[in-house]
């Protein structure tokens, strides 16, 4: 029997010829990622353990990016007593300051995550690095403080589902749309506990942003990890990202086994926004045109890449954001920032009237930098429309990708880019 | 551990966000995070959990973030269980680490209403309405999570390891 790309990962990482769904593994962990939320908890748990250091300095990474450049007090206190420790650990990767990007856009930029390695953040959206063919997954801080402490992790060996997506997308169709439908055909428990393996001849030409986007939301269907087999697109990424060639490339079987196979052709798929307040209520952009807006955020881990950016540029190019729409765009990492910069987007971007965030999570999670009101709307390029999630309880949040967001942003309503 | 309560009761896909909302994390001190745990669609949480300290939800439980604030700011507002017909991955792992019993049933979540009186029996497995007069069976935890839970914890488990 055939193994998944998941299981060879967790089988060579747990010392074991093939791991099987279902069964309790104890894995090695490469990377061990934690930013300025979850890292504090984590901190107090690793010392009531009883450990002066983390296993090991160069795999422990820590970024300062969810309430920074620090939004209150509370917030430099919280960063303070991190940076205490990430200092006196000698931690290789610590990012702070001007050196803090989106810890998902950041690692991969930084060629810190690589393929076939086991990847462990006390952050849900780590799945992202599924897109480099690695096993990654989100976990709590004491699970985090515990790997600190051991470099290891207990896991359960998900079954996996396999999503195979053929056909010509559209113009307007990016990462973004095919997860949204993905995710509002299936629901957001829809992959509880399993692996997320995205193929299929449309997967094979995706450019790996997309990729990242892609395996990023696995977690809003309840998927433990999201990920795609690595290929020449892959290579060409790592090549620029990464110095040594230790990486490993796995490949799932041809018999390995699938607990559902789900064949989704996207040539009929329209842009899609998801309505508050569930990643899964996602509908064609034409059906939400009446929606008025009060803000467009463009970014985040799930959109904040260069390609995003540069779709987003191609949109607001020469045009006018509507008066009453606060536009809030955030490149992920520094690099970004300073190649939009080269690119002349970040040009675009304020001649159109957009306000310029440095790199933070800032808004998606309603931390700071675009807290929304009673009552108000947003189109944003995020990850999640909770409940509360960008602010007020009674706010709304409508989960699109960056060329719907910049068209909604012109015309001051939902809108389709084709409108432009 | 037997854990006797009232209940409370919440839908489907209560999210991390609704138990406790990205802006409070700016502390990890558990009493901080209780005050405003639920606080979006449940006024005075804390009081009603003073009187029903067992909640009782549907479907995809804790859904959404990482943050282990949520089961820490639900377990300092002096919640003592949480049953529900599933959990997302993620919550009921942090809840097992930190030593907040959480049991999955469908049947349970189902057949529960709020202000029940029920009473949780952890070793044996069994759950009782008193309320509705019901007996329910639940299926024990792995052995492995048996370990973490009987050592009070993952941080314990990792310390008699060591």
């Amino acid at each position: 029997m055939g193994l998944t790309i998941t299981q060879k990962i967790l089988s060579e990482h747990s010392g074991q010829k093939s791991v099987m769904p279902g069964s309790f593994i104890e894995s090695k962990v490469d990377i061990a990622l934690s930013n300025d939320i979850t890292s504090g908890l984590a901190i107090n748990q690793f010392l009531s353990i009883g450990k002066e250091n983390v296993f090991d300095k160069n795999k422990v990474v820590i970024v300062l990016d969810h309430f920074t450049p620090n939004k209150d007090i509370l917030s430099a206190q919280q960063c303070k007593f991190i940076r205490e420790f990430a200092l006196k650990q000698k931690l290789k990767y610590f990012f702070d300051g001007g050196n803090v990007g989106i810890e998902h856009a950041l690692l991969p930029e930084q060629g810190i995550v690589q393929p076939g390695q086991v990847i462990i953040g006390a952050d849900s959206h780590t799945c992202t690095y599924g897109a480099l063919g690695a096993f990654s997954t989100g976990v709590g801080s004491t699970d985090l403080a515990c790997v600190w402490a051991t470099g290891k992790i207990w896991l359960k060996v998900p079954e996996s589902m396999k999503f195979i997506y053929y056909g010509k997308r559209k113009k307007w169709v990016f990462g973004k749309d095919l997860i949204l439908y993905t995710i509002g055909k299936i629901g957001v428990d829809g992959a509880n506990y399993k692996t997320m393996e995205f193929t299929g001849e449309t997967i094979r030409k995706l450019p790996m942003s997309e990729r990242f986007t892609m395996c990023n939301m696995s977690i809003e269907a309840g998927a433990k990890n999201g990920i795609i087999e690595p290929d020449e697109i892959t290579l060409n990424y790592i090549k620029k990202t990464v110095k040594s060639k230790k990486y490993k490339f796995y490949k799932s079987d041809k018999d390995a086994v699938y607990s559902n196979i789900i064949e989704i052709d996207v040539s009929n798929i329209e842009p899609q926004v998801s309505e508050p307040h569930l990643p899964s209520n996602a509908k064609p952009v034409g059906e939400l045109s009446n929606i008025k807006i009060d803000q467009v955020v463009i970014g985040s881990c799930t959109n904040g890449w260069l390609d995003d950016l540069r779709i987003s540029a191609k949109i607001l190019k020469g045009k006018k954001i509507h008066k009453y729409v606060r536009t809030i765009i955030i490149p992920a990492t520094p690099l970004i920032y300073h190649q939009a910069l080269k690119e002349g987007l970040i040009d675009i971007f304020l001649k159109a009237g957009a306000i310029i965030s440095p790199p933070t999570c800032g808004p998606c999670l309603g931390g700071h930098m675009g807290i929304l009101a009673k009552g108000e709307k947003c189109v944003a390029t995020t990850n999640r429309n909770f409940i509360g999630r960008m602010g007020h309880p009674e706010s709304y949040v409508y989960l699109a990708n960056p060329a719907v967001a910049a068209a909604s942003a012109i015309k001051g309503r939902i809108a389709s880019p084709e409108e432009i | 551990m037997i854990i006797t309560g009232k209940v409370i009761k919440f839908g489907d896909n209560i999210d991390t966000d609704i138990i406790i909302p990205a802006r409070y994390l700016n502390t990890f001190e558990p009493q901080e995070l209780a005050k405003h745990c639920m606080e979006s669609i449940c006024q005075k949480f804390c009081e009603k959990v003073a009187t029903n300290s067992i909640l009782v939800a549907g479907k995809n439980f804790g859904c959404g973030s990482s943050r282990e604030h949520a089961p820490l700011a639900l377990k300092s507002a002096g919640v003592k269980c949480i049953i529900a017909g599933s959990f997302a991955r993620i919550f009921f792992r942090n809840a097992i680490n930190i030593g907040l019993p959480v049991v999955e049933s469908q049947e349970v979540s189902q057949d529960t209403s709020e202000n029940d009186e029920l009473e949780i029996d952890l070793e044996k497995g069994t759950i009782e309405n008193k309320t509705k007069n019901r007996k329910y069976k639940i299926s024990p935890y792995p052995e492995f999570l048996k370990e973490i839970i009987n050592s009070g914890g993952l941080v314990n488990y990792v310390k008699k390891r060591k």
